[in-house]
């Protein structure tokens, strides 16, 4: 495989897998448009899901203005508000939250933190790329059809998705049907590239045991989404034939707007279950790589170990497993019987217990930290604080007892925003502010970081901590006006506008983390290799950024966990996970030797 | 495919052995990633039918109105005598045997019998063509007995979507197989995969283990054929 001239690292030295293939472009459109390489397609993906998520941050903010100040903005109207809803909904979600943590950071630091050239089919990585951007371009130019983007929800329920009276049913919901499956096939491509390329081709000494959690966190969530979209396929695909072939699949016989519809004996229950089974797992997929991401930041700022790696990685598999048994939680309301729901209720609660050791397990990597308040360790901490606020509450959302009052309500708006919105969200920052260095050999300005921090995490308590309450007074979530209720206390409206004005202050403050970007990107100062004194093999490459093929001429060889911070008696507060036991000097002026903190130092 | 991992081939058996599998450096699976790819797609592509199974036997068990009965419906009028599920049971068989003549290409292929391989993927690619043609025969029989996608002259209107989604959704695997059981044996009979040529579907390496993972796909495709033959045709 040498190729000699082409460069340098094209040469692969005894060792090397056999089935790696890099391919080595030599013109422009080759390194940074067609590219196969991770690291590219990384940025690629990153940059388009930051784009599209700027749309929906900007539909946001459109509702946001309804609400605090309903009837002032002449453009919005119920229909558009329902719009904004689902296209803010689904793009966060699945557009920019999936796409970001997988396809961004996933094909970033796969191949680096597990010491590989590159992913292990690039060619399909790049096509996951591609398939992606049009999926985000067909969703799109849903805005543009006549009638619109589709109102239905981001759950897309049927039968009022696909049915008279619902905005977006002549174009926008084809339009979202067809996004969807050009994404899934486009993610399934990348998907298969994760997952075969952590199990399969991993740098010497690197055992699964001994892998940042990051990985793992990716890792799990790119096999939990592997099973789950499928699911979500199949919904699609059946609601798209009963809108175009008036098959039944999931519409009853039912009037609409006086007139028959023309279908009859289809199950929208069944629809509930498929997209469920697909949704609820879903909202892992975000979770867990920002679980894996926050370990990493955390422990790394922190200078400790984590606390409890293996109960930390079987947390993830355990979750990762249930999460696959509780979707009927968010059918509580659809008369389900009892027993069933009570059974869903069960193993919702079950998944707690994982959850929560992985909280105490940060708090305790913590616990007498030598802690460096960097940006990226500010965003971990604040995750921790808002994941702990919305899992609360949704300790509440569980039992169905609880639920059945506060279902559609504010309060599931308040509660989801706080763990599946806010809390990756802020670690999606973190891990921005964290790997920029190694992306682009700059730092990231860090007063502005520090400002864009405290703005965004308060921000984010101002307008989704209310929402808490006007749940609890019975404001229904997707209203684009409740206008005078009986119920709803007056002062309901002064919480709303209040919240609106934190919601545009937060928006407005993103610009400057954008500015940040592209002024560092210049102007920032030089990162050098190893900014944080990070033990993980991304911060060990030979240059930085690194190259094509990643690492220099040899691949890295692993000879520790990657949590070896200040390792007793050892000079240095940080050993890189490649460091070999006789490179590590000693305080006393010994070298050598394993190291305390290891527990499975083994030399491959 | 050279192993260069470190690796040593005694590895333990059984559960200490699926221990060490996973506790091991480098890779889990001492298999070529191709293969490897191929196992997690099937895995995922499992689910795909699994929804679709599911979500019939959900509609034929929640629908008020009677459902077809399948030994009527599919039976084939042979000289004025109506044999049941005659068709689907031709189909069937030629499908499984399909996957005999892929199983002897992949056998072939790594002895390195360029002309043996060829044959026999020539010769499954002509079986699933055959398949699906009938397929579309019986697609056409149906749909002159007035079965439609909305509804047919027997009962349950779910009868005809599920039967055309599902068979259909079948039926575009078998096509997608055998386009590349024709492109695999072009390549075969040109010796790409001898000297590793590069190319289309191969990635910038041919090799024989690439008809092996096309083989994992089509008796998977196979595999599915047989849960939808039981669950449409003998439910
Ligand atoms: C500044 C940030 C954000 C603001 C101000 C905001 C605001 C809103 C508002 C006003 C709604 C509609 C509530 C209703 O009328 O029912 C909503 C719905 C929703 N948001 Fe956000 N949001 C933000 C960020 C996010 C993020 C990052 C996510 C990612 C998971 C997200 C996910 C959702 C989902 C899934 C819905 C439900 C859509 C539906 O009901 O179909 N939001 N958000
Ligand atoms: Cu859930």
């Amino acid at each position: 495989m040498a190729e000699p001239g082409r460069e340098s690292v094209s040469y692969a030295p005894a060792g090397e897998f056999d089935d790696m293939e890099l391919s080595h472009p030599k013109t422009f459109l080759g390194k940074y448009i067609w590219s196969q390489d991770a690291k590219v397609i990384a940025i690629q993906y990153g940059i388009t899901a930051m784009a599209i998520g700027v749309v929906a941050l900007v539909l946001s903010i459109l509702m946001r203005l309804q609400l605090g100040f309903p009837g002032t903005f002449a453009l919005i109207d119920p229909g558009s508000y329902l719009q904004y809803v689902t296209m803010h909904g689904m793009i966060m979600v699945v557009y920019l939250l999936t796409a970001l943590f997988l396809g961004g950071f996933g094909n970033y630091l796969i191949p680096l933190m597990c010491g590989a050239r590159d992913m292990a089919f690039p060619y399909l990585n790049m096509l996951s790329y591609w398939f992606y951007l049009v999926a985000v371009l067909i969703l799109v130019a849903s805005f543009f059809v006549p009638g619109g983007a589709s109102g239905a929800g981001w759950t897309l329920y049927p039968p009022q998705a696909i049915s008279p009276g619902t905005p977006g049913i002549d174009g926008g919901i084809l339009l979202m049907f067809i996004s969807l499956m050009v994404f899934i096939a486009g993610f399934t491509m990348g998907g298969l590239n994760y997952i075969v390329t952590v199990l399969q081709a991993r740098a010497r000494g690197m055992t699964l045991m001994r892998m940042p959690l990051t990985i793992w966190g990716i890792f799990m969530a790119t096999v939990m989404a592997l099973l789950a979209f499928p699911a979500l396929l199949v919904a699609v695909l059946m609601m798209l034939f009963d809108m175009l072939l008036g098959t039944s699949f999931f519409m009853p016989a039912m009037l609409t707007l006086g007139e028959q519809s023309g279908h009859e004996g289809g199950s929208p229950l069944l629809y509930q279950h498929l997209f469920w089974f697909f949704g609820h797992p879903e909202v892992y997929i975000v979770a867990l790589p920002a679980f894996g991401i926050v370990s990493d930041i955390l422990a790394t700022h922190a200078r400790k170990n984590i606390f409890g790696y293996r109960m930390m990685v079987w947390a993830i598999i355990i979750i990762a497993v249930l999460s696959f048994v509780v979707w009927a939680h968010h059918m509580f309301v659809s008369g389900m019987n009892p027993y069933f729901g009570f059974l869903f209720a069960t193993t919702t609660l079950i998944i707690a217990v994982p959850t929560a050791i992985k909280v105490y397990n940060w708090v305790l990597t913590l616990w007498r930290g030598n802690i460096r308040m960097t940006v990226p360790m500010l965003f971990a901490i604040g995750f921790i604080f808002t994941f702990v606020n919305g899992g609360l509450s949704g300790l509440y959302l569980g039992n169905v007892t609880v639920d059945v009052p506060l279902a559609d309500t504010y309060f599931v708006v308040g509660h989801f925003h706080m763990v599946m919105a806010v809390a990756p969200v802020l670690v999606v920052f973190g891990a921005i502010y964290h790997w920029y260095p190694k992306m682009t050999g700059r730092m990231l300005n860090d007063t502005l970081g520090k400002i864009h921090f405290w703005i965004t995490f308060l921000g984010s308590y101002a307008i989704f901590y209310p929402m808490h309450f006007l749940g609890f007074a019975g404001v229904p979530r997707r209203y684009y006006a409740y206008g005078e209720t009986g119920y709803i206390a007056e002062s309901a409206q002064a919480l709303n506008a209040f919240m609106s004005v934190a919601a545009i202050i937060v928006a407005l403050t993103q610009l400057l983390f954008f500015f940040n970007l592209v002024w560092s990107y210049y102007r920032g100062r030089e990162s050098g290799p190893n900014p944080w004194q990070a033990t993980t093999l991304e911060w060990q490459t030979e240059h930085t950024p690194p190259r094509h093929g990643n690492f220099g001429e040899t691949l890295p060889v692993v000879y520790r966990w990657a949590y070896d911070f200040s390792v007793p008696g050892a000079k240095q507060d940080y050993l890189p996970q490649n460091m070999p036991p006789e490179a590590v000097e000693y305080e006393d002026g010994g070298r050598g030797g394993g190291s305390a903190a290891s527990p499975d130092e083994v030399r491959p | 495919m050279v192993d260069t991992g470190s690796r040593d081939t005694s590895a333990p058996e059984g559960m200490q052995g699926f221990v060490a599998d996973w506790s091991a450096e480098r890779r889990v699976f001492n298999v070529p990633w191709g293969k490897a790819m191929m196992w997690l797609f099937i895995l995922s592509d499992i689910f795909i039918f699994a929804c679709f199974l599911v979500g019939y036997m959900v509609l034929r068990m929640s629908t008020v109105e009677p459902w077809p009965d399948a030994s009527e419906v599919f039976a084939l009028t042979v000289g004025g005598q109506s044999i049941p599920l005659l068709l689907i049971a031709i189909m069937t068989f030629i499908l499984i045997s399909s996957s005999g003549t892929m199983a002897l290409a992949v056998k072939y292929g790594y002895e390195k019998n360029r002309g043996m391989t060829t044959v026999l993927l020539l010769l499954t690619a002509l079986l699933g063509t055959l398949f699906v043609g009938m397929q579309a025969f019986e697609w056409y029989i149906l749909i002159n007995d007035g079965v439609r996608p909305w509804g047919n002259p027997w009962g349950a209107a779910q009868f005809g979507a599920v039967f055309f989604l599902i068979t259909g959704f079948h039926g575009t695997h078998v096509t997608i197989g055998v386009i590349f059981i024709l492109i695999m044996a072009v390549k075969v009979m040109r010796g790409s995969l001898d000297s590793q040529r590069p190319g289309f579907l191969t990635g910038r390496k041919g090799r024989y283990e690439m008809v092996e993972t096309l083989g994992l796909y089509w008796h998977f495709v196979d595999l599915v054929w047989v849960f939808i033959f039981a669950f449409f045709y003998l439910w």
